[in-house]
């Protein structure tokens, strides 16, 4: 199975992450063969759990008490684009 | 040649010289050696950190930071265009507890980008070089970390292991790095590649350094929902007589290097001489492991980097509407591998695709990670090269993905079990070292290090600089 | 009455409810109150998204969602997780929200409401924890703004998402059912449904069984009755027009009541959901029978106990359980001593009118006024009216007090004396009238009634005064008979 441009096309737009023509064609050129790899997995067989962790921890939470929170300054600090406290973003649509 | 610095050295220097001196003296060499190993040097407050320091276990010894660990006031990039000029206004938790030991930060280290690479090539700041052989790469992802100590730049380094991050680049630079048990240190402020993956890792020129650099560093964490209650003894040496190691065949496979499993087959044997005893093992699932972890780091990796979209910080493009500007700056910010990972990880989680990939590679961590439970009923360390091979040229594989994935062979299965590895210096090839990888039970970090001790104490590899003959 | 629903509407809604009775957020120490506080003033770096920062579950938010789960007749899981919901939006700092999936906390519930005929079972599909993005601000409205400013104060707030199966049948009933779930929430306690954006609706309908459009950003109540019935219409113009209904996300834009359709190709969503690797899923088959024992009483079972225990009208018990500060008002005033038939009638009938004619709530009305007004009311010392006119007072002026309304307006009842001299004025003062009367025109009594009633400002009992008006025009009779 391999995949195509258009396939690259939908995931780039999944991922947010801008390609050109020139770039879908380069990307669908290198991943085929790295899927082609992922896929000796189907050869495995016998079905187990899934491991999402490796470790068996349940029930790690906080109680309910406030802790130290950042100035409005220090939010702000690292961004681009700043009004009036809010962050500015482009707009929606 | 060039010398080197152990904790035990530096402290000795600092007792003359003042930690005002043993900052300079990093900051010198780290410019004469100028292998690149750093992306941002923090010399004007490591100096009054140094003038500062009055206690703990680590006054005044400086120590070098992978760049995705996030450090208070001092920018933090991940070696990312996405990241550059980004300053957390945060402490990661390691980096709290170094401080409350006296550490003294001297710079944030280079690496592949986002940790993604085993060779430090896909740094947005340039590759780093391998000080034994400038031509070659360091090892990654924390290859700038492994540079700095083996230049003789710093006696410490923090990196961090999602798939051998720590373990390779040791391996490749002749110096000590373990990937603690997952869930032994807490990863909060390291920003993530893969969550269920990667830890901190301590490394260092000694066994006996990185044992101690662990022991600050480790320990419960209540912000890392992940973190465990343990305690751990790293009081070396320890008797081997007795000691029952595993030696996992399939570690030894297609593509190795038969110098690099000649000198790991003699440093078994050396264990033998200390009193061990060995069998060899077999991990049936070891060959898929490779696919499982990069499947799994993937997926995690494209919802992890999904919050650099330019607007609360790092790297931003000004482009029409929201989301055509979130997907410029992305384009704009993340290097070639990072987006090809992004993708290969959406890919995988995408509709229809979910259980073939992501899913399916889950089922296959709970094969290797009973894999390694089977083992470890039997064996008390199991022992493994860390890299198939040595370091190999700047440029080699870097166009070729797939076969720079491959070289990860035999660090990934540790990481997707989640128990602890730690690779010393074992041997050369071509004047390049050769890493062993000793690889431990859960939480059995003692009896790695140990072990590890004990091997070094018996041999000569660590005393080897580059440059040297 | 048979509601024939004829145009086959179905409606099923996703409340989402912040637990903002809780004092920090879902995965981090930030504190909740932020309403009145400047933008990006309650952040931190979890909550805004910083690189490297992890979540910590806040054990009082599963608490509270298992409460909810539990008085929404729900299982509770003994086995639940968090996942990541994968998409972009600026309000979403980490480019995911941690929501739930698989194994949500509460599922298959249901609560019983007031619908078109009779009472109507709404299923509750499943409720689960996640947390709030962001507010965005748009300059003017969201499909001409120029660009869009974000404030994370409202990240990571812990949001309980209730989702229902698509039973309700009429905007109304829809309303009755988001009533009704407010009322349920108040007295858990786990939410004040009243601050701005506390319960946001996103309502899924469709009609003559065909797609069905999502319609999100409802955010007020009164505005989900508007937005679906705007949906409603537009959706039987578009088949009237022989066309089909899409399925589609549309945006309420509640300045202009309509509903727009949000264009994007945000609508080819693959969430790509996966377990959260930060957290550890949760093990709670202990809690629930533990909450469950620490569980308040709930309007219904309220409701019933009002009319059992005080014998009080089913309407009157009805309005008093419908917010849970008027119950207790009533109790409390039942249990210095007031009487049950008076405070019933006084609270649900009188005081609540008054308030909601002010858009004010039962904290702006003293128990000690109103036991004060009860008792003037049983002792017989003022009339109804005057006691509205006290309530009114004490509403509308500042620093009044009961004692002082009364002795300022003059509202003691006058009896005896007075009243029979004012009567035997308005006899001799209306000679047109008592003729009238006396010609068998019944209705000039009540004329004169109301001059005494007038002169006496309402302070007289009337139906007093109506005898002593009939006992006065006889003795008159009887005096010129003489």
């Amino acid at each position: 199975m391999m995949i195509t441009t258009n396939d690259i096309e939908h995931i780039s737009w999944l991922a947010h992450i801008w390609l050109t023509d020139s770039e879908l064609e380069e990307y669908s050129e290198k991943i085929n063969p790295i899927l082609e790899y992922f896929g000796t997995l189907d050869e495995v067989e016998g079905d187990v759990d899934a491991a999402h962790h490796v470790l068996d921890l349940y029930n790690v939470w906080r109680d309910d008490v406030p802790s130290e929170m950042l100035s409005q300054e220090e939010a702000l600090s690292n961004a681009k684009e700043i009004k009036d406290g809010y962050f500015k973003a482009a707009r929606i649509l | 040649m060039m010398t080197w610095q152990s904790i035990e050295e530096t402290k000795r220097f600092i007792e003359t010289d003042g930690a005002a001196e043993a900052v300079h003296r990093c900051a010198e060499r780290i410019k004469q050696n100028d292998f690149n190993s750093f992306i941002t040097l923090n010399i004007k407050d490591a100096l009054s950190m140094a003038e500062h320091a009055s206690g703990g276990r680590l006054c005044g010894v400086p120590i070098a930071i992978k760049d995705n660990i996030s450090t208070r006031g001092i920018q933090t990039t991940c070696a990312s265009k996405i990241l550059t000029g980004y300053i957390p206004p945060y402490n990661a938790t390691v980096i709290e507890r170094l401080k409350r030991e006296g550490a003294v930060i001297i710079g944030k280290t280079n690496m592949d980008e986002f940790a993604m690479g085993t060779s430090t090539e896909t740094s947005y700041y340039g590759a780093v070089e391998n000080p034994w052989n400038v031509g070659c790469v360091p090892g990654g992802s924390s290859g700038g970390s492994a540079a700095a100590l083996a230049g003789g730049e710093v006696p410490l380094a923090l990196g961090s292991d999602t798939g051998g991050s720590v373990r390779c680049p040791a391996s490749f630079c002749g110096v000590v790095g373990l990937k603690p048990t997952y869930g032994a240190v807490s990863r909060y402020g390291l920003i993530s590649y893969a969550n269920s993956l990667e830890q901190i890792g301590p490394m260092a020129t000694t066994v006996a350094d990185a044992a101690l650099l662990f022991n600050v560093v480790a320990g419960y964490d209540n912000r890392d929902s992940t973190s465990v209650k343990k305690q751990f003894d790293t009081t070396l040496p320890l008797d081997m007589k007795g000691m029952k190691i595993g030696v996992p065949e399939e570690y030894f496979g297609e593509g190795m290097s038969s110098i690099v499993e000649k000198v790991v087959w003699d440093a078994v044997h050396s264990f033998e001489d200390l009193g061990a005893e060995y069998k060899e093992v077999s991990m049936p699932h070891t060959k898929y492991s490779l696919a499982a972890y990069y499947i799994i780091a993937m997926s995690e990796a494209s919802s992890n980097l999904a919050r650099f979209d330019g607007l609360r910080y790092g790297h931003h493009a000004e482009e029409g509407a929201c989301h055509t500007s979130f997907s410029k700056t992305r384009a704009e910010g993340f290097g070639d591998e990072v987006k090809r990972r992004i993708l290969l990880g959406s890919y995988a989680l995408s509709a229809g695709y979910h259980d073939k990939y992501y899913l399916k590679a889950l089922k296959v961590r709970t094969m290797v990670k009973k894999d390694f439970e089977a083992a470890f009923k039997m064996y008390d360390m199991l022992l493994a090269p860390t890299m198939p091979y040595p370091a190999f040229k700047l440029g080699e594989k870097i166009k070729d993905p797939l076969s720079l994935y491959l070289t990860d062979v035999n660090t990934v299965p540790i990481n997707l079990a989640g128990v602890p590895a730690v690779s010393v210096p074992c041997g050369f090839e071509n004047k390049l070292p050769i890493g062993l990888q000793l690889i431990g039970n859960f939480f059995d970090e003692t009896t790695i290090l140990q072990a590890a001790h004990n091997f070094e104490n018996s041999t000569d590899f660590h005393n080897r600089r580059p440059g040297g003959e | 009455m048979v509601y024939e629903n004829k145009d086959q509407v179905k409606i099923g809604l996703e409340i989402h409810i912040q637990l903002n009775k809780l004092n920090t957020k879902m995965f981090c120490g930030c504190r909740t109150g932020y309403h009145s506080d400047e933008p990006n003033t309650h952040t931190c770096p979890i909550c805004l998204g910083l690189p490297g920062a992890l979540p910590v579950v806040n054990k009082k938010a599963v608490e509270c969602a298992i409460k909810v789960g539990l008085a929404l007749n729900c299982k509770i899981s003994e086995y639940t997780q968090f996942y990541r919901k994968n998409y972009y939006y600026p309000d979403l700092p980490k480019g995911f929200q941690i929501t739930q999936y698989d194994y949500p906390i509460a599922h298959d519930g249901s609560i019983i409401i007031e619908g078109e005929d009779g009472e109507r079972c709404v299923r509750i599909n499943r409720a689960h924890m996640e947390e709030d993005p962001g507010r965005l601000v748009h300059e003017g409205s969201i499909e001409h703004s120029r660009y869009t400013l974000v404030d994370y104060n409202r990240s990571g707030i812990a949001l309980l998402e209730v989702v229902t199966e698509p039973d309700l049948q009429s905007p109304k009933e829809a309303r009755r059912f988001l009533d009704k779930l407010r009322n349920i929430i108040e007295y858990l306690d786990v939410s004040d449904v009243n601050l701005e954006g506390a319960v946001r609706v996103d309502a899924n309908i469709s009609i003559m069984g065909g797609q069905r459009s999502e319609t999100k950003n409802i955010s007020s109540h009164k505005a989900s009755e508007k937005a679906l019935l705007y949906e409603i219409v537009r959706q039987k113009n578009v088949l009237r027009r022989g066309k089909t209904v899409v399925q589609e996300t549309r945006h309420f834009d509640e300045a202009r009541e309509i509903t727009v359709s949000l264009r994007t190709k945000e609508e080819a969503h693959d969430y790509r959901y996966f377990p959260e690797p930060d957290l550890a899923p949760l093990q709670i088959a202990d809690l629930a029978p533990m909450i469950k024992e620490t569980l308040p009483e709930l309007p219904d079972a309220q409701r019933g106990r009002f009319i059992a225990q005080y014998s009080i009208q089913e309407e009157h018990a009805k309005t008093l359980t419908a917010e849970l500060k008027l119950a207790t008002f009533f109790e409390e005033v039942l249990f210095k001593g007031a009487n049950v038939m008076l405070a019933s009638t006084w609270i649900a009938d009188m005081l609540k009118g008054e308030l909601n004619y002010r858009g004010k709530t039962i904290d702006s009305f003293s128990k000690t006024d109103l036991l004060e007004i009860l008792s003037l009311l049983e002792k017989n010392k003022i009339t109804e009216k005057s006691g509205i006119e006290i309530v009114r007072t004490l509403l509308d002026t500042q620093n009044q007090s009961v004692s002082r309304i009364v002795k300022g307006k003059g509202l003691l009842r006058i009896e005896g004396d007075e009243v029979t001299e004012t009567v035997k004025q308005a006899v001799e003062g209306n000679k047109d009238a008592v003729a009238d009367y006396k010609n068998g025109k019944n209705e000039a009594l009540n004329f004169i009634v109301g001059v005494v009633m007038k002169k006496t400002r309402g302070r007289a009992d009337p139906k007093k005064v109506r005898e002593l008006i009939i006992q006065q025009l006889h003795t008159t009779q009887a005096e010129s008979n003489s």
